[in-house]
């Protein structure tokens, strides 16, 4: 197993009746009336401070994702945030996990291609380059880019990068969305021929099938646990399986909620009311943002439509036991925790690649590092040496890491923080 | 009513006709939630052989067609060439909303071609402190409140009504997001897409009709035409919103009907 923690870098002090008096967390949240500039820059600091403690305590890799005009995530350039963690973990066996930088919302797209050709030479080859398609929210409603055109350019832009990174001579993209006529990038990644590739995404067929004919990791990123992924998922395997790839539980990853203390009592003292922001607050905005008319093509409009049972959940009406008992959350105990991850999520959904959430909508740094800190020490040593039975080679994972299963020490947490 | 299939675009886009009535051909362009046969087009039928295309993409059978044209002068010369395979060298157009504006592209690209031109509700400018509505953003609920004067008029039941059939109403659902999208691909994020700067080379004698009660696309802008299109007349509808042909057919009609002439086409 690869284990790597993720960070949303969320608004921690969001008003109490949030949720009642703005219309969306997403697009529209008033920065003025919500937000203080030096208070953020605190956010960043603890979010950097967060993910370096995870990459000390012993995580495989560490993640950071790109959302606009959104108070429960607001990391425009994930790439920023990589560079730091690229510099500050040099010489270690840590993966900078950058999942990532858009590619419809970069233009022309060869600029995340450089940066992330940037990353993997300051890291020495630790890159794992996220190729996400990015959200309605932030393509469509944020960056202006047409719903119809979105996945098209996606799938360009795509193709434009990998052929960026790997082709021995300038060449020229005349492409429909992008004309460049010498594209001849500097640097180049250090990893040959290129970094691992994820493409995240939401359970779309198309991108089922995009990630195994492109044969790199799809990623589902989850909020709502692994058994409301199970269908999901399954039909993901059966789409590696009808096209003839092997079962390789590293051709999956998947992200979980996750929150450790002594007991489970101590896990609902500590983490129901952070939850609970989270799911309240936080992913608090208006179905309609997330499927402009156009963004899905016919035939998944058409699927979509018909499946009534995808009906998304209100989690407003969910309390902190609810989420922990649907498994949006894995909470409770060490022994808790582990046995539900590598039941629900990495039996149950074969990943090989998992991301843990750690820091939760208003949890505060220090509860944070403390949430690490059990993890790292309690949970992640049991989970690491599954699938190493079956012999599977992890080749979404950079080649000089791969071997690295021994656990690094995990630190203490005041040592951390000092 | 006739129906038939035209191939345009290298016989790449398949857009289907619907035409029906006698007299003197007019084409009528629709609004951005697709091409229904409405009393309106009733009543126009009686003076007028109303000839009404579907917007590449919202043809059955053919939703994919529209991923053939990138922008928007590739959407004029595609009507263009639309009107060629009809045999309409030269013909009133009315278009309605996004059909408005494509109405009034296509008359500032090509001026012989158009003999009259309606535009009902029309989009194609942008005024910061009258912003338009993106409609795509709204529910069913809200953009029914927010198209219709009135939201319960046998109008808006008519196209968001309930329906019996759960078969039918899913399919009127996906039909009318999926004509939003097809038509919001040459619009998104700002439905100002350079008109201004053409708009001047219309010749055709317009006349510009607007609800009064229009909330997506406020009433003000009709003044962005009317300045800018020599001669242009505007005539307002009591009691209508951004589609007031649906919501007084009958007067709507009327209006073309007097405008065009009998013996205009």
């Amino acid at each position: 197993m690869k284990i790597s923690a993720f960070h949303l870098m969320p608004h921690r002090e969001l008003p109490d009746d949030f949720e009642k008096r703005y219309e969306s967390v997403w697009v529209t949240p008033p920065w003025w009336e919500l937000a203080d500039a030096g208070r953020v820059g605190q956010y960043y600091n603890w979010t950097l401070d967060e993910l370096l403690y995870a990459a000390r305590a012993g995580f495989d890799g560490v993640c950071t994702n790109e959302h606009h005009q959104n108070a429960y995530g607001f990391m425009p350039s994930p790439n920023l945030m990589g560079s730091v963690l690229a510099k500050a973990t040099n010489g270690s066996d840590v993966a900078i996990v950058q999942m990532g930088a858009t590619l419809p919302t970069s233009n022309p797209p060869i600029r995340v291609a450089e940066e992330y050709a940037m990353l993997d030479c300051i890291s020495g080859g630790r890159l794992v380059a996220g190729l996400p398609l990015g959200s309605p929210m932030d393509v469509n409603f944020c960056y202006g880019i047409t719903p119809m055109e979105h996945r098209e350019r996606y799938r360009e832009a795509f193709a434009l990068t990998l052929k960026a990174w790997q082709a021995r001579e300038i060449f020229a993209w005349n492409g429909r969305y992008y004309q460049l006529a010498n594209v001849n990038l500097w640097p180049r990644p250090i990893q040959q021929p290129h970094p691992p590739v994820w493409v995240p995404g939401s359970g779309s067929i198309s991108t089922f099938d995009f990630a195994v004919d492109h044969d790199v990791c799809y990623c589902f990123l989850s909020y709502s646990g692994a058994k409301a992924a199970h269908t999901m998922m399954q039909g993901y395997w059966r789409v590696v399986a009808d096209k003839g790839r092997e079962a390789n539980p590293y051709r999956a990853g998947f992200l979980q909620l996750a929150a450790v203390a002594e007991t489970d009592a101590r896990a609902e003292e500590k983490y129901a009311r952070h939850v609970e922001y989270f799911y309240h607050k936080c992913l608090h905005w208006p179905l309609e943002l997330g499927a402009p008319p156009g963004n899905q093509d016919y035939r998944s409009l058409l699927a979509a439509a018909r499946s009534n049972v995808r009906r998304a959940e209100d989690t407003k009406r969910l309390r902190y036991r609810d989420f922990v008992e649907k498994g949006y959350v894995i909470a409770g105990s060490p022994a808790t925790v582990r046995d539900r991850i590598r039941e629900e999520v990495v039996k149950g959904l074969r990943v090989g690649n998992l991301m843990v959430l750690l820091q939760i909508g208003s949890m505060p740094h220090e509860l944070t590092l403390e949430n690490m800190d059990l993890f790292a020490r309690e949970v992640l040593p049991h989970l690491r040496p599954l699938w190493d039975d079956e012999g599977w080679v992890n080749h979404w994972w950079p080649e000089g890491l791969r071997g690295t299963q021994t656990s690094r020490a995990a630190a203490p947490v005041a040592a951390a923080r000092a | 009513m006739t129906e038939r299939t035209l191939v345009v675009w290298q016989g790449q886009v398949r857009i289907r006709v619907r035409s029906k009535g006698e007299g003197p051909p007019l084409v009528f362009l629709h609004g951005p939630w697709g091409l229904t046969w409405d009393p309106f087009l009733d009543h126009l039928a009686r003076s007028f052989t109303v000839v009404a295309p579907e917007h590449p993409g919202t043809t059955p059978e053919a939703p994919d067609d529209v991923y053939h044209l990138d922008g928007l002068w590739d959407l004029v010369l595609c009507y263009d060439e639309l009107l060629d395979a009809l045999g309409l060298p030269q013909v009133t157009v009315v278009g309605h909303s996004f059909g408005g504006m494509v109405a009034c592209e296509l008359a500032a690209a090509a001026p012989p071609r158009v003999r009259r031109l309606v535009l009902i509700d029309p989009i194609g400018f942008w005024r910061d402190n009258d912003r338009i509505t993106n409609w795509m953003t709204l529910d069913a609920a809200r953009l029914r409140d927010t198209l219709f004067h009135d939201p319960r008029s046998e109008a808006a039941h008519r196209m968001f009504g309930v329906v019996d059939d759960p078969e039918a109403a899913l399919a009127a659902r996906v039909r009318r997001t999926w004509a939003m999208g097809a038509t919001g691909k040459f619009i998104w994020p700002i439905p100002d897409k350079g008109l201004k700067k053409r708009i001047h080379r219309v010749k055709a004698p317009t006349l510009v009709v607007w609800g009064k009660e229009d909330r997506l696309v406020p009433p003000v802008y009709a003044e962005e035409f009317s300045r800018r299109i020599a001669g242009a007349r505007v005539q307002t509808v009591d009691a209508a919103g951004h589609a007031p042909q649906l919501e007084h057919p009958e007067k709507v009609a009327r209006m073309v009907a007097d405008f065009v002439g009998p013996a205009a086409s």
